[in-house]
């Protein structure tokens, strides 16, 4: 067993006057490691133990003003660079309405930092470690007396002197203070560790609970899961488990006359008149139509020569006397119905569309068919009304 | 009954002993409660309880069990925030500015209107959260970096009242805690118990009581007041602005900010002397808590009730001079309206019956402060109800006006409330000291040196 290490030597007093005397001596004398412990704050003691004024005050205005000026940052980059949006009227730096949330930062930083400085810079907390603590004379200046303690380590402290010195000042009782005689190492007790084990198991699975589950729980989902129909998804309403339905039978869209002679393989008795008058409009969507999905087999100017000859059955040219002699509706029945190996065009040409290329195939076949005196009189019309 | 004002009064009465201080205050520490305790805590957990299954209702249908509906948004949810954000303004206002204004008297009542500060505070913060409808979505009101790549809008007065509302709260706590370091530490050094020591210790951080950190501690107190003082009147400030910055007629006023801050100060002490008058009874605190401690407080919600007075009546005048027709009709419906009683009961109970303050027999008397005090409480709480109810109930458009009704579970919300803020201040007398151990001390005569020694 090592011989147990002086901390300190402490004195206690019974009042106020004393202590302030006892601290000037102290002081006077030259110690500089020495401590006065009251249960409050005494006026004057700070000029009895030759203490600087506290500079705690210069960690509040460093926070302080870097709290201001994060506020504000962060205000501006959010409000006026990150994702600008003009609210009220107000500009994207709209300092007066910025002012109450900068206030309230500097404030909360402020406070924090001071009280975090203090507790951790100035007074080393936590700290109940300290040789002081658990002895008669910490559980005096704790309650209604006034002690003063000088530390071993202090350069003039020698044992007899000062415990002289502190019974010159009246003090009643004077008290060596030593370190705990064994060094212990309380972070390696079993009893800690496992303390740390628990502490770091339940704060991660708590983590991992709130990050990966919790955060995806909604509380109250009613509104979402409501027995509905999804379209494109399984329904248990129906037998057949489709949540879309067909319409019923023999039913006809708003303002939708059926096509006469829908999947009718033959040409219907009586063709239907073409509802369009061959405008110049009508001509032009005819053939931007006829382009889009007639030429690609019948051909470019309907002669069934398209790319396509030779790998598929060949198209038929359009030029035919039969396709000629056709009344528009028989070639309207064609397109909507489709034959032989021509699909219906139902589903891609609208009606209008159907009329319109029904004109613009009229007009091929008669460029390709026209008479002598019919070009002659095309050409005159066409130079009397200065076009070329 | 003659007391001479211009001489200061003793501060603690009887000249205790500094151990004597320590025995009192710590004995509700160290006994065991009483029968009477426990009757209390089950009444404060049983209104407790009644507003837990309330807010249960409300989370599991939605907040269409409350009363509020067009035109009347805003109804109890928003009326009891403020009434107990209002209460929370009184401990900090007695700790910060009392304590720069060197009024020594706070030091018998500060902790517990900290205390009181802190479990209204956390009242009041309920309130907007439930209000919201989802309040478990609450996380998105601080602004971070989130998957959506949205920001808050921070130029919204109900995210001022987020930042005012958690700061004041934070503030708050860090003001109460370092106050109550001493004390753990006072606490630790008297127990022998195993147990109490250890988390007495933690608590106290190992506090020594060093003049070397009394120093700096006496400083940091100081910065804390600086701050906390001009903390607390923004705080109300931020709250009036939910009002004042809309454009609805009975809200839009520039007089809201100070006439709010005065309110909140005008309640928070009337309830920290309905409590304080009970606590120096039970805990035979009546020599620190004096009848001069009360007799002060009387005097602040004397003072502020006349400027609460002075506010409704200027609001008055203002719809009046402003000659807009909307605002006229708003506050002569506020008067005269279907709300005109409740409109009635603010006007007594905020302005009449505090006047009977002009009486000293009346100030020192504690029955009849506690009538009035109580009167105070409701009557603030109906303050906030007619600013917010009877102003939205009857806006610009004749054809939604509406009379809103709270309902049951509004009630029972409001009746949790209670019970949460009465079972902390029960469980705080038990547990922590109900007065500054260090700073009586501190005050007690003769506690300081004479100065002209030696």
């Amino acid at each position: 067993m090592n011989e147990p290490k002086l901390h300190s030597l402490a004195a206690l007093f019974n009042t106020p006057d004393e202590i302030i005397h006892a601290a000037e001596k102290v002081s006077g004398t030259g110690y500089e490691k020495f401590d006065v412990h009251t249960p409050y704050p005494l006026h004057g003691m700070d000029k009895a133990m030759k203490l600087k004024p506290s500079k705690l005050g210069y960690i509040t205005l460093a926070f302080g003003l870097s709290g201001a000026a994060c506020a504000l940052l962060l205000m501006y980059w959010t409000m006026s660079v990150d994702y600008p949006l003009i609210i009220s009227g107000k500009p994207f730096f709209a300092l007066p309405a910025f002012i109450p949330i900068t206030f309230e930062l500097t404030v909360l930083l402020a406070t924090l930092s001071t009280i975090i400085a203090m507790l951790t810079f100035f007074f080393k907390f936590p700290d109940n470690a300290n040789p002081l603590h658990d002895t008669a004379y910490m559980k005096a200046v704790s309650s209604d007396k006034y002690g003063i303690c000088i530390y071993a380590d202090d350069k003039m402290f020698n044992l007899t002197e000062t415990k002289e010195l502190l019974s010159s000042l009246h003090a009643f009782s004077v008290s060596e203070i030593y370190f705990p005689a064994e060094e212990k190492y309380p972070v390696l007790q079993p009893k800690f560790l496992i303390f740390l084990v628990i502490i770091a198991l339940v704060t991660s699975s708590a983590t991992y609970l709130t990050l990966n589950k919790a955060l995806y729980v909604v509380p109250f989902d009613w509104m979402m899961k409501q027995a509905k129909l999804i379209p494109q998804s399984q329904s248990d309403t129906f037998a057949d488990k489709y949540g879309m339905r067909k319409p019923v039978e023999g039913t006809v869209a708003r303002n939708f006359v059926p096509y006469e002679y829908k999947d009718q393989l033959q040409q219907p008795e009586k063709p239907l008149e073409n509802p369009l008058l061959p405008t110049k409009e009508a001509l032009e969507l005819g053939k931007k139509k006829f382009l889009t999905f007639c030429s690609p087999c019948h051909g470019n100017y309907a002669e069934g020569d398209s790319r396509l000859n030779g790998q598929f059955p060949n198209p038929p040219t359009l030029h035919s006397n039969k396709v000629r002699n056709w009344k528009d509706g028989n070639i309207y029945h064609v397109i909507t119905n489709g034959q032989n190996i021509m699909p219906s065009y139902a589903s891609q040409v609208t009606r209008e569309e159907r009329w319109a290329i029904i004109h613009y195939i009229r007009v091929l076949q008669k460029a390709k068919n026209a008479s002598e005196a019919e070009v002659l009189l095309s050409k005159k019309e066409s130079s009397s009304n200065g076009t070329k | 009954m003659e007391i001479d004002y211009s001489i200061e009064l003793p501060l603690v009465e009887g000249r205790p002993t500094l151990a004597d201080i320590d025995r009192v205050i710590a004995r509700p520490m160290e006994t065991k409660p009483s029968k009477k305790y426990f009757i209390a805590l089950g009444i404060t957990v049983t209104m407790l309880l009644a507003g837990a299954v309330c807010l249960g209702l409300t989370l599991f249908y939605g907040i269409g069990m409350w009363g509020n509906n067009q035109p009347v948004g805003w109804g109890l949810g928003i009326v009891n925030f403020v009434f107990w954000v209002g209460i929370g303004h009184a401990g900090t206002l007695i700790s910060a500015v009392l304590f720069l204004l060197r009024q020594k008297w706070r030091t018998g009542i500060a902790r517990f209107a900290e205390a009181m500060t802190i479990f209204a505070v956390m009242c009041a913060g309920i309130f907007p959260l439930i209000h919201t409808g989802r309040p478990w979505l609450a996380g998105y009101l601080f602004p971070y970096p989130n998957q959506h790549g949205l920001w808050v809008n921070f130029t919204s007065p109900l995210l001022w009242d987020v930042f005012a509302v958690s700061t004041y709260l934070t503030v708050s706590f860090v003001f109460w805690y370092i106050g109550l370091i001493p004390d753990f530490a006072t606490m630790r050094d008297r127990t022998t118990a195993k147990i109490r020591k250890t988390v007495y210790s933690i608590f106290s951080l190992g506090w020594r009581h060093s003049h070397r950190n009394w120093q700096h501690y006496e400083k940091a107190y100081m910065i804390l007041a600086g701050f906390a003082t001009p903390l607390v009147l923004s705080v109300h400030t931020i709250v009036s602005f939910d009002f004042a910055v809309s454009i609805m007629p009975g809200w839009h006023a520039t007089i809201f900010p100070p006439y709010f801050v005065a309110g909140a100060i005008f309640s928070g002490f009337a309830m920290v002397v309905t409590v304080l008058v009970f606590v120096r009874k039970v805990f035979d605190l009546e020599h620190i808590i004096t009848i001069d401690h009360l007799e002060k407080m009387n005097k602040v919600i004397l003072a502020t009730g006349m400027l609460v007075g002075y506010a409704y009546a200027m609001e008055f005048f203002i719809a009046w001079y402003s000659g807009q027709e909307v605002e006229r009709f708003v506050f002569i419906n506020r008067a005269f309206g279907p709300y005109a009683w409740a409109y009635w009961i603010m006007v007594s109970c905020n302005v009449l019956f505090p006047q009977l303050f002009w009486s000293k027999k009346v100030r020192r008397s504690v029955p009849v402060m506690m009538v009035i005090v109580i009167l105070v409480n409701v009557g603030m709480w109906f303050e906030r109800f007619v600013i917010t109810v009877t102003s939205l109930h009857r806006d610009f458009l004749p054809s939604s006006w509406g009379y809103y009704k709270p309902t049951l579970v509004d009630f029972g919300i409001l009746l949790g409330s209670f019970g949460l803020f009465f079972t902390l201040v029960l469980l705080f007398t038990r547990a922590l000291p109900v007065v500054s151990i260090s700073e009586i001390k501190a005050v007690v005569d003769g506690a300081q040196p004479s100065h002209h020694g030696e």
